[in-house]
C-alpha cells in the first residue's frame, strides 16, 4: 500500500499542469509569495552564507559519523524513557506504527505534517486497518479532504485557490449550517480550527515528523507556524516520531546554526513560530504531555546513497526553497513530479529512492539555471547532482532512442571542430533567415513538439565563436589606432 | 537479522567502516562532551537596554506584543488591562511555577486566576518564560510541574511573564543555561515561541490564529 507513483508519465503530467488554469492561477502567486521574503530576512543576517557553509559542515560531518551518531541517539532516548524502532523499508515503519497504534487500541490518529509519512503511504494503511487519520497542518488537512498528494514540501496545498477549498468544506462539513459564509480564508481557518480542535483533544495516537534528532540529548525536533505539531503530540496517550536516519545532528548547538538557515530559506521568517524539543514521554511530576514516546526511525534507502554520489543530496533539510526559485516548478507544480518529493530536491532524492528507471524525467526537468544551487541553505549542488542521473539514465540505456540518436549525432560533430564550426554556421544563418526580424519564431523544422508552449529566440546570424575573433580583431584596431601619438608638439586640446 | 541491524550494517558498508575506529569514535564523542559553538550572529551581542529593544523589536516582526513593568506587582493590572483590550472574560489559568504564585493576584479584584494545565475551555494562560532571545524575539519555556506545556498553545491568548534579567542575545546562552539547571535529564519539552500562531495555507495569505494562540503578549518585569 504504497504512495501511487506517477513519475514515468511525468511528460503528460507537466502537459496537463501547463493547461490547468486553476492551478497557474495558484503557482502565479508562488513567486511573490516566497522568493522576495527571503530575500529580506537572508539580507538582513550578514552572517547568512557563513552560516550556510557551517550548516553544510554540521550535515557532512555527521553524515561521515552516521552510524556513531544514531547509536548515541538511541542511548540517550532510552535513558529519558522514550522508544527507538529502527526500519530498513517502508512496510517495516508501517508495521511498526500499525503495531503501535493498535496496542494502544487507537481509533483515531492525529497527524503533524510528516513528509515521511507521505513517503511511506501512512495514512491508507492506517485507514486499511480501521483506524482514522486527522491531518492537523492546515493545508495537509484540505489535500486529505480532497484525497490528493501534498505539491509542495512546505506548503501542501498550495496548487488550491480559496473557492476550491471553499467547496471541499461545504462537501466534507456537512453538519454545519449550510448558509455560513466562508468567503474569506479568515472564515475558513477559523472552521478548521474549530473541526480540529475537537479531534485534538479525542486523539489516542499523535503522529509527527521530525526536521532533527539530536545525538547529545537524545531530543527530535520539528518546526511548525500553526501549533498543530505541538497538538498533536501533546494530548494524547502516546507520541510517535516518524522520521528518518538523516535527520541527526550532534548537539544543541549544531541544531541551533542549521535552525538559523532553516525558516529564512523556507518562510522568509527570522524563526518560525513553533520551534519544538522532544525529549522522551511526560514526567512523573509533568501535568500533560504523552505517557509513551515512539521514535520509528526509517531508512529506505538513504543508507546506500551515502556511498554513493548522492551523498550530498542527505544534507537536505526540508526547507523548499530550491522549489520555491524553480522555473520548472513554478511552470508545473508539484504534482507532474508524480511522487512525494517535487522541484530540484525532488528531482535528485525521487530516482534514489524510487528507482531511475521510474523517475527518469525528473532530472531531465531543469533549465540548469542554477537558482536552486544558489539558494540552497546546506549548499546541494543540486544541477550537479542532476547531471550525474542523467549519465546514469543514458549509460543504462534508459534514454529514448530518439535521444540517444540526436546526442550521438552531436557528438559526432562536437569531436569535430572544424566540422562542427561549419555545420553550426549553417544552422545558424537558416534559423535566422527563417525568424526574419521577428526575433522569434512560432515553428522550427524538426522541433515541433518543443516549439508548440514555447517561441524560440532567434539566434544571431555569427556563433559565439566567430564573433569573438571579430571582437578580438576590431580590439586590436582599436588599440592600434588609439597608439598612435598625436603629432608631436601638438596639444590634445587648444589652450 | 533486526532492523537495528540492518540499518546500522547498511550504513557502515556504504561508509565503509566498521564502527570500530577509534578516531571516528574520539571525534564524535568529544563533539558530543564539547559542543562547540558555531557561528553566532553579532545582532544579539548587545548591552542589556539595547537588547530588550532588539527582542521587543524581533517579537513585533513575528506580531507579538509586549509591554515592560517596573515589578511583579503590577502584573494583574497588566494582564486585566490585555484581556480587556481583547474583549475576554476576566479569566486566566497559569502553572504553580514560584514566580508566578508570588504574584499579588488580589490587587486584581475582577481576575479570576486558577491553576493547572489546560483541558481546551480557557481563554487565556499565563506562563512564565524561562529565558527570551533577542536575536529573533523568540521565547523559551520548558515543561515541568511548574508551567504546563497545553497552556501554551490551547488557549486563544497566551500571556508570558518573562523577567528582563532572563533576556539573553543568542540561542546558545539559553542552551547552557538549560544545561546548568537541569544536567543530562532535559526536560520532556522545550518550546521555542516565536509569534503567535500563523497559517499561509490558504493561497499565501498570512493569518494569524491557526490552531496555537491568535496573540502572544510579553510582559517584561524589572530593569534590563
Amino acid at each position: 500500500m504504497s504512495v501511487p507513483i506517477t513519475s514515468p508519465r511525468f511528460k503528460r503530467n507537466a502537459h496537463a499542469a501547463l493547461h490547468d488554469a486553476q492551478l497557474q492561477r495558484a503557482l502565479g502567486k508562488v513567486e511573490a509569495g516566497f522568493t522576495g521574503k527571503r530575500r529580506k530576512v537572508t539580507d538582513a543576517l550578514p552572517e547568512f552564507d557563513a552560516l550556510r557553509d557551517l550548516a553544510r559542515d554540521i550535515k557532512d560531518h555527521t553524515l561521515a559519523h552516521l552510524d556513531l551518531y544514531l547509536e548515541a541517539y538511541e542511548s540517550r532516548v532510552k535513558e529519558s524513557g522514550g522508544h527507538v524502532h529502527w526500519a530498513a523499508t517502508a512496510e517495516d515503519a508501517r508495521r511498526i506504527v500499525l503495531e503501535i497504534c493498535e496496542r494502544l487500541k487507537a481509533k483515531t490518529v492525529t497527524k503533524g505534517k510528516s513528509m515521511i509519512a507521505e513517503e511511506i503511504g501512512l495514512n491508507a494503511h492506517l485507514s486499511a486497518a480501521g483506524i482514522t487519520p486527522i491531518e492537523t497542518d492546515l493545508g495537509e488537512y484540505i489535500i486529505q479532504l480532497r484525497d490528493e498528494a501534498p505539491s509542495h514540501i512546505i506548503a501542501p496545498a498550495i496548487h488550491l485557490n480559496r473557492d476550491q477549498i471553499e467547496a471541499d468544506f461545504r462537501r466534507v462539513h456537512t453538519d454545519l449550517p449550510p448558509g455560513r459564509n466562508l468567503d474569506e480564508p479568515a472564515s475558513i481557518m477559523a472552521e478548521a480550527r474549530a473541526v480540529l480542535r475537537e479531534k485534538f483533544l479525542s486523539a489516542d495516537v499523535g503522529i509527527t515528523g521530525a526536521n532533527f534528532l539530536i545525538a547529545e540529548t537524545g531530543t527530535s525536533v520539528i518546526v511548525t507556524n500553526e501549533g498543530n505539531g505541538d497538538l498533536t503530540q501533546t494530548l494524547p496517550k502516546a507520541h510517535i516520531v516518524l522520521t528518518s536516519i538523516e535527520k541527526m545532528v550532534p548537539t544543541l548547538e549544531d541544531v541551533s546554526t542549521i535552525l538559523r538557515v532553516l525558516a529564512r530559506s523556507a518562510t522568509g521568517q527570522e524563526m518560525s513560530v513553533y520551534t519544538t524539543f522532544s525529549t522522551g514521554p511526560r514526567r512523573d511530576s509533568d501535568p500533560d504531555g504523552p505517557g509513551e514516546y515512539h521514535v520509528v526511525l526509517l531508512d529506505n534507502g538513504r543508507s546506500s546513497m551515502l556511498g554513493g554520489k548522492f551523498r550530498e543530496m542527505l544534507r537536505c533539510i526540508r526547507c523548499g526553497a530550491c522549489m520555491n526559485h524553480c522555473p520548472v516548478y513554478g511552470a508545473i507544480g508539484g504534482h507532474a513530479y508524480g511522487w512525494v518529493y517535487p522541484g530540484p530536491m525532488g528531482a535528485v532524492l525521487t530516482p534514489s529512492l524510487i528507482g531511475i528507471d521510474k523517475a527518469g524525467h525528473l532530472p531531465n526537468a531543469s533549465t540548469f539555471c542554477g537558482r536552486c544551487e544558489e539558494v540552497c541553505p546546506v549548499r546541494i549542488p543540486l544541477p550537479k547532482l542532476m547531471r550525474h542521473w542523467r549519465e546514469r539514465e543514458f549509460e543504462r540505456h534508459l534514454s529514448p532512442a530518439t535521444v540517444r540518436t540526436g546526442l550521438g549525432f552531436w557528438a559526432f560533430f562536437a569531436r569535430r571542430p572544424r566540422l562542427y564550426r561549419f555545420a553550426t554556421g549553417i544552422v545558424l544563418r537558416v534559423l535566422a533567415l527563417f525568424g526574419g526580424r521577428r526575433g522569434r519564431m512560432h515553428w522550427i523544422p524538426l522541433a515541433g513538439g518543443w516549439t508548440r508552449s514555447r517561441d524560440f529566440p532567434v539566434p544571431e546570424r555569427d556563433s559565439f565563436q566567430k564573433q569573438w575573433k571579430q571582437k578580438l580583431k576590431e580590439d586590436a584596431a582599436v588599440a592600434q589606432a588609439q597608439a598612435k601619438p598625436a603629432s608631436p608638439g601638438q596639444p590634445e586640446v587648444a589652450p | 537479522m533486526n532492523g537495528r541491524d540492518l540499518v546500522l550494517g547498511a550504513i557502515r558498508r556504504s561508509l565503509g567502516v566498521s564502527g570500530q575506529e577509534a578516531p571516528r569514535r574520539t571525534v564524535t564523542s568529544d563533539r558530543l562532551a564539547r559542543h562547540p559553538r558555531g557561528v553566532v550572529p553579532e545582532r544579539g551581542a548587545q548591552p542589556p537596554r539595547r537588547r530588550l529593544n532588539l527582542f521587543r523589536d524581533m517579537l513585533a516582526e513575528a506580531s507579538g506584543t509586549l509591554q515592560e513593568v517596573e515589578s511583579l506587582d503590577d502584573v494583574p493590572a497588566a494582564i486585566a488591562a490585555y484581556l480587556r483590550s481583547k474583549n475576554l472574560p476576566m479569566q486566566v489559568r497559569r502553572g504553580a511555577d514560584p514566580l508566578l504564585e508570588s504574584v499579588p493576584w488580589d490587587r486584581e479584584r475582577t481576575l479570576e486566576v486558577s491553576t493547572g494545565r489546560s483541558d481546551g475551555q480557557q481563554l487565556a494562560s499565563v506562563s512564565h518564560a524561562f529565558k527570551g532571545v533577542a536575536e529573533t524575539g523568540t521565547l523559551v519555556l520548558h515543561s515541568g510541574k511548574d508551567n504546563p506545556t497545553t497552556l501554551n498553545f490551547l488557549p486563544e491568548q497566551h500571556l508570558v511573564i518573562l523577567e528582563a534579567k532572563d533576556i539573553v542575545g543568542d540561542y546558545e546562552s539559553v542552551w547552557d543555561a538549560l544545561r546548568k539547571k537541569f544536567g543530562a535529564a532535559f526536560p520532556r519539552t522545550v518550546n521555542w515561541i516565536t509569534g503567535a500562531s500563523r497559517s499561509a495555507d490558504i493561497e499565501q495569505i498570512l493569518l494569524h490564529g491557526a490552531h496555537g494562540p491568535k496573540g502572544l503578549h510579553v510582559i517584561v518585569v524589572g530593569k534590563p
